[in-house]
């Protein structure tokens, strides 16, 4: 295994630890800008929406993984990004600068549900930020002038310095994952300056945070800032990819898949943002495939087991209804999610982490390195 | 005049109806200190229960009741079993996302048995109206008001009354020290939930001829009843009631007097503004943690 000498405070907080970081990182880039080539166009299509649901786990983490402010109100945050590109289009505003202002304005939408949720703690500020999704989602359905209501808005496709960005081009894609790109890039640098290591400090202990001398009000509402900022960045994208957004879209239900995001990817790192935004864009198409070719695949099983012909087409036909049953998506989610939060709760990044550790210190791996504490003592109420 | 006390009351039963949900929620909260996101659905799944019971098996209305809420209440155990006692003592946001994907699985499995159309129960209050002066109630709401007053009453004297409520309190104070103090706070935690799984049937059964009973009927109402609970003080029996009331009054005013849209953002612009001034709601209690 490698030995990592630290000498001095620059060596801890550099981006790359080692040289075998820029190489991983530089195989993944080079495939990243061949993959919109090569891959089929659905790919390529289904990866844009995990660079713009990574975006938004990016966003999520900075606010619930390094700040320990629970949200469920980010779908709000999405839409607003999304409706402003698309109202400042319709008057012919250039797409920098409407980017732009999509960004700041949900920053300071943020912003100002950040100071309410200063004196919200745990379920008290998940109930807050769902009332205040709601509230968008209402003013989305109603403000007719603007948002034209249910009908929903048709967004053009994206100008940029003269030339037409179709949502299936090539360019469309690099944009994304450059947005992407410079979100985690950002947010990595914002974490290991003294902001960042205040809404850690504050995320471990509020009280303790406070008596360091940390403004625990200034730092929770830049986080709220900054975390709606980046939603609203992936929100612009996020509409010029569907050309078309309306209220419905912008549910709780969308809210609870962003922290899915977070969740099964890992809530303390980028890295499990693009897993869980991964998985969360893959399972559709994924549980698709399963309900078209399992069925198939265990009558040629059974009939292997020696079930006869008219036996085996009876347990397709059934497992095949079975998996055409209506919700099952729904079952399977919550199945999947219910087995992380208890048997992987550090999600997919936290697993790769646990491996490749096993592997570093082969026969000396203890399982209990990676053991949260359980709490029995402490009552969140008191907090 | 009329028109007002008319909304009036049609807001108390719809209040009611979120209150004995809520009631569900406060239970599970003052006794485990979970947030259960699924109570909604374990309502969904007792009326399911007991249409089972009532619609298909043609049992006796009292007697499927009876039956709904004592299976369900073996249900709440099991999910306390499966979901719940392996992260207790974990963070709130696991607990509560645990419970989240708990709803999305009922949900989809009570959709996959029971189909997707509208279920209706045949009850003694089905019909009928009772008449005072020119205001008008019906009968199964009346009964919902009835069910939700007897239901609060009884909880309330349990918990404070009884030494088994006393346990649970003492175990969401603080479960370390109740274990000490020999109080078996495994079994309490699966009580508490059988109990809070019941009473979540009580409704669900209850609102089975107002609401009928779909498989989205749980997230609809409970997330009405969330409002309820937080405007109440997340751990107090009367005021998830109260809390209950206030947001069904609310809603029904808003959707009378005030222009469209509003009736369904009412409750939840007052939740804020209540979070905003009282961020403990109505009944809680406040307390600072040392370090």
């Amino acid at each position: 295994m490698r030995f990592m000498f630290k000498t001095d405070y620059e060596d801890d907080i550099k981006l790359f630890p080692h040289g075998g970081y820029i190489v991983t990182y530089g195989i993944l880039l080079a495939f990243l800008a061949v993959a919109p080539f090569v891959l089929s166009s659905y790919l390529v299509s289904q990866m844009v929406f995990v660079f713009i649901y990574a975006t938004v786990g990016v966003g999520l983490m900075i606010l619930t993984g390094f700040t320990g402010q629970a949200s469920l109100g980010h779908a709000a945050f999405l839409a607003i990004g999304a409706y402003t590109a698309a109202y400042l289009q319709q008057y012919n505003v250039p797409f920098p600068v409407y980017f732009l202002v999509a960004g700041v304005l949900t920053g300071v939408v943020g912003a100002m549900v950040g100071f309410p949720a200063l004196r919200l703690q745990g379920i008290y500020l998940v109930i807050a930020t769902i009332s205040f999704a709601f509230i968008i989602e209402e003013i989305l359905a109603r403000w007719e002038s603007v948002t034209h209501g249910n009908e929903g808005m048709r967004v053009k496709a994206l100008q940029f310095l003269g030339t037409t960005v179709s949502r299936d081009s090539p360019s469309f894609y690099f944009l994304c994952l450059a947005v992407l790109a410079l979100t985690i890039v950002g947010t990595l640098n914002l974490l290991r300056s003294p902001t960042g290591r205040a809404f850690v400090a504050i995320r471990d202990s509020e009280t303790a945070a406070r008596s360091m001398g940390v403004n625990v009000s200034l730092y929770k509402v830049k986080s709220f800032a900054i975390s709606a900022a980046i939603t609203g960045f992936a929100g612009v994208l996020f509409a010029h990819k569907l050309s078309f957004i309306s209220p419905e879209m912008f549910t709780l239900q969308l809210s609870i898949e962003f922290i899915i995001v977070i969740l099964i990817g890992g809530a303390f790192s980028p890295h499990g943002a693009v897993l869980g935004a991964i998985f969360i864009v893959m399972i559709d198409p994924f549980l698709t495939y399963l309900k078209d070719d399992v069925p198939g695949m265990i009558a040629a099983v059974a009939a292997a087991f020696g079930a006869g012909a008219e036996m085996a087409a009876k347990i397709q036909s059934n497992v095949a209804a079975f998996a055409s049953a209506n919700g099952l998506k729904g079952a399977i989610y919550g199945v999947i999610i219910v087995l992380f939060v208890l048997f992987e709760p550090l999600g997919l990044y936290g697993r790769w982490l646990k491996i490749k550790l096993f592997f570093q210190l082969f026969p000396l791996y203890k399982r209990a390195t990676f053991k949260r504490q359980k709490i029995y003592v402490k009552s969140e109420r008191n907090r | 005049m009329l028109d007002f006390v008319q909304q009036l009351v049609s807001g108390i039963a719809l209040g009611c109806v979120y209150g004995l949900i809520a009631l569900g929620f406060v239970l599970v909260y003052k006794a485990t200190e979970v947030v259960n996101f699924a109570q909604g659905d374990l309502m969904m799944l007792g009326g399911f229960f007991a249409f089972t019971f009532i619609g298909i098996l043609g049992l006796n209305y009292w007697i499927g009741f009876a039956g709904a809420i004592a299976a369900m209440a073996l249900f709440g155990m099991l999910a306390e079993r499966v979901v719940v006692r392996p992260i207790l003592g974990y963070p709130q946001f696991s607990i509560i996302m645990a419970t989240i994907g708990l709803g999305y699985f009922l949900r989809s499995i009570a959709g996959i048995i029971w189909g997707t159309d509208d279920l209706k129960i045949e009850t003694p209050f089905s019909q009928g109206v009772l008449r005072i002066g020119s205001l008008v109630l019906a009968y199964d709401k009346l009964s919902v008001i009835a069910a939700t007053i007897i239901l609060c009453a009884m909880l309330y004297l349990f918990f404070n009354r009884t030494t088994l409520g006393t346990a649970m309190r003492a175990s969401s104070e603080n479960m370390l020290a109740a274990y000490y103090m020999g109080i078996p706070v495994k079994r309490v935690v699966s009580i508490v939930w059988a109990i809070s799984a019941a009473v979540a049937t009580a409704a669900g059964v209850l609102l089975a001829p107002i609401t009928f009973i779909h498989s989205n009927v749980g997230l609809v109402l409970g997330l009405k009843a969330f409002p309820a609970a937080v405007l109440g003080g997340f751990g107090s029996i009367p005021g998830a009631v109260v809390g209950g009331v206030l947001i069904g009054v609310i809603e029904s005013m808003a959707g009378f007097y005030l222009p469209q849209g509003w009736k369904d953002v009412a409750p939840y612009i007052v939740l804020l503004m209540v979070l905003l001034l009282k961020p403990e709601g109505l009944f809680g209690h406040h307390t600072r943690k040392k370090v």
